[in-house]
């Protein structure tokens, strides 16, 4: 090869040309252009030509294939502008809209990325197929093609990326704006009903909000129902211990409840020290428990049961 | 699986019939754990008699298993470890540090019933 690579000669673009008249003027843009003229010039073949790829990798299988036809319609074009124009801001937002709407039907990643760099291969092939007359210029071809094919695959992945990420920051804060009401039962008795999941800021959070609730209800007793949490790592339940720590200092004790199974044995296993936690299995039992310890029902907490031994 | 579980009011009974691997005490926790939420159970009742070896695993099992038990509002209490395992147990150190122990089932039961006092009360 006897150009540079990022620099085709400026005599290069328009000498010798395979079957296709000269065009524009020299250097890279020229050969873009032709390039770009070319793949309009195909448009129908190498669109069906991929298409027929996307189906073959069974990417995008949630589409059907007329969805994927009109899509691939839809990016081809765009893609063959974005390799003429050199901006890729156009395409940017039409793989943000893309994504948009593709990301709730439960497209991958992978099959973004797959189908992007599909196109490119196809496209590559077709130019191999065509400059293979002319080994100078498909080097000079492919020199201006591959830059600018990669800076568009990079571009549609990061934008999908972009685009996922967007939607499941969204969902957090979602989560996190679900508030966590410190509810009274009755007089020195509180509840605390969490939903949803636990991280260490919405533990945070939470303690915070509780402690207050305790201040100003001057609560004896809190009872925290995690029935809604799904999971919990080691920092959330160090998190729950401390809270429970916090609370006995301010003079409230507190009983857990709702403890699934998963979670009783996530905790068992992490030997979290739960030694200070008195944990009850469901919301009703731990409110009767409350009740007994705020002194409701007229039952101490003294021995009732005489006949027992040790 | 080689051990029934059956259910006695609030109370569930594990009796375990014959040696265990090891993937059977981890399931024996996983049904327990279970059912003490399905059921509402206050206690378990775990019947060790037919065990003729208690090896660490086993013994970090029945602790996981108490331990786990009583996040989820039950109390645990072991029934029937034969002569042997105990002296065996006692000379390995092996750490059974929460586990309540009974001599027998009607033993058990009544710790059960001083150790879940709050229903006894409901009842009474």
């Amino acid at each position: 090869m006897d150009q540079e690579p990022d620099r085709p000669a400026s005599d290069g673009g328009s000498a010798q040309r395979a079957g296709r008249p000269p065009e524009g003027s020299d250097g890279a843009d020229s050969l873009l252009l032709e390039l770009v003229a070319y793949l309009r010039d195909q448009r129908t073949e190498l669109r069906e030509e991929w298409a027929r790829r996307i189906s073959e990798a069974e990417l995008l299988s949630v589409m059907s294939d007329e969805e994927i036809f009109s899509e691939a319609t839809e990016v081809y074009d765009n893609y063959v502008d974005a390799l003429g124009t050199g901006s890729i801001e156009a395409l940017q937002t039409y793989a943000r809209e893309l994504s948009e709407r593709i990301i709730p039907r439960g497209v991958e990643t992978h099959e973004v990325l797959g189908i992007v760099l599909l196109l490119r291969d196809v496209l590559a092939r077709s130019l191999f197929a065509n400059y293979q007359d002319d080994l100078k210029l498909l080097n000079r071809i492919l020199d201006a093609y591959e830059p600018a094919a990669n800076r568009i695959a990079v571009t549609v992945g990061v934008s999908f990326v972009e685009e996922r990420e967007r939607v499941i920051h969204d969902q957090q804060e979602a989560l996190r704006e679900l508030s966590t009401p410190v509810l009274q039962l009755r007089e020195r008795l509180l509840i605390l009903p969490v939903i949803g999941m636990l991280d260490s800021s919405r533990a945070r959070q939470l303690t915070e909000q509780l402690l207050g609730a305790i201040q100003q209800k001057r609560a004896t007793v809190v009872v925290i129902d995690i029935t809604g949490v799904a999971t919990i790592d080691r920092t959330v339940a160090n998190h729950l211990v401390q809270t429970v720590e916090a609370s006995r200092l301010m003079g409230a004790s507190t009983i857990l409840t709702g403890l699934s199974s998963e979670i009783a044995q996530t905790l068992v296993d992490l030997d979290v020290d739960l030694g200070m936690m008195k944990t009850v299995g469901d919301l009703q039992g731990g409110i009767e428990e409350a009740e007994r310890l705020a002194g409701y029902r007229g039952a101490d907490a003294s021995d009732s049961m005489g006949h027992v031994e040790s | 699986m080689s051990v029934a579980i059956l259910r006695q009011g609030a109370y569930l009974i594990a009796s375990i019939r014959s040696d265990l691997s090891d993937s059977e005490v981890i399931q024996l926790r996983h049904e327990l754990s279970e059912l003490v939420g399905s059921y509402r159970t206050r206690g378990i009742v775990i019947d060790v008699a037919a065990l003729e070896v208690i090896d660490s695993f086993v013994a970090r099992s029945m602790r996981s298993i108490v331990l786990t038990a009583k996040l989820r509002g039950a109390e645990t209490v072991i029934i029937g470890i034969q002569p042997d395992v105990a002296i065996a147990i006692v000379q390995f150190h092996l750490n059974l540090e929460p586990l309540r122990v009974a001599l027998d089932l009607d033993a058990a039961i009544t710790l059960l019933d001083r150790m879940t006092r709050r229903d006894a009360e409901d009842g009474g």
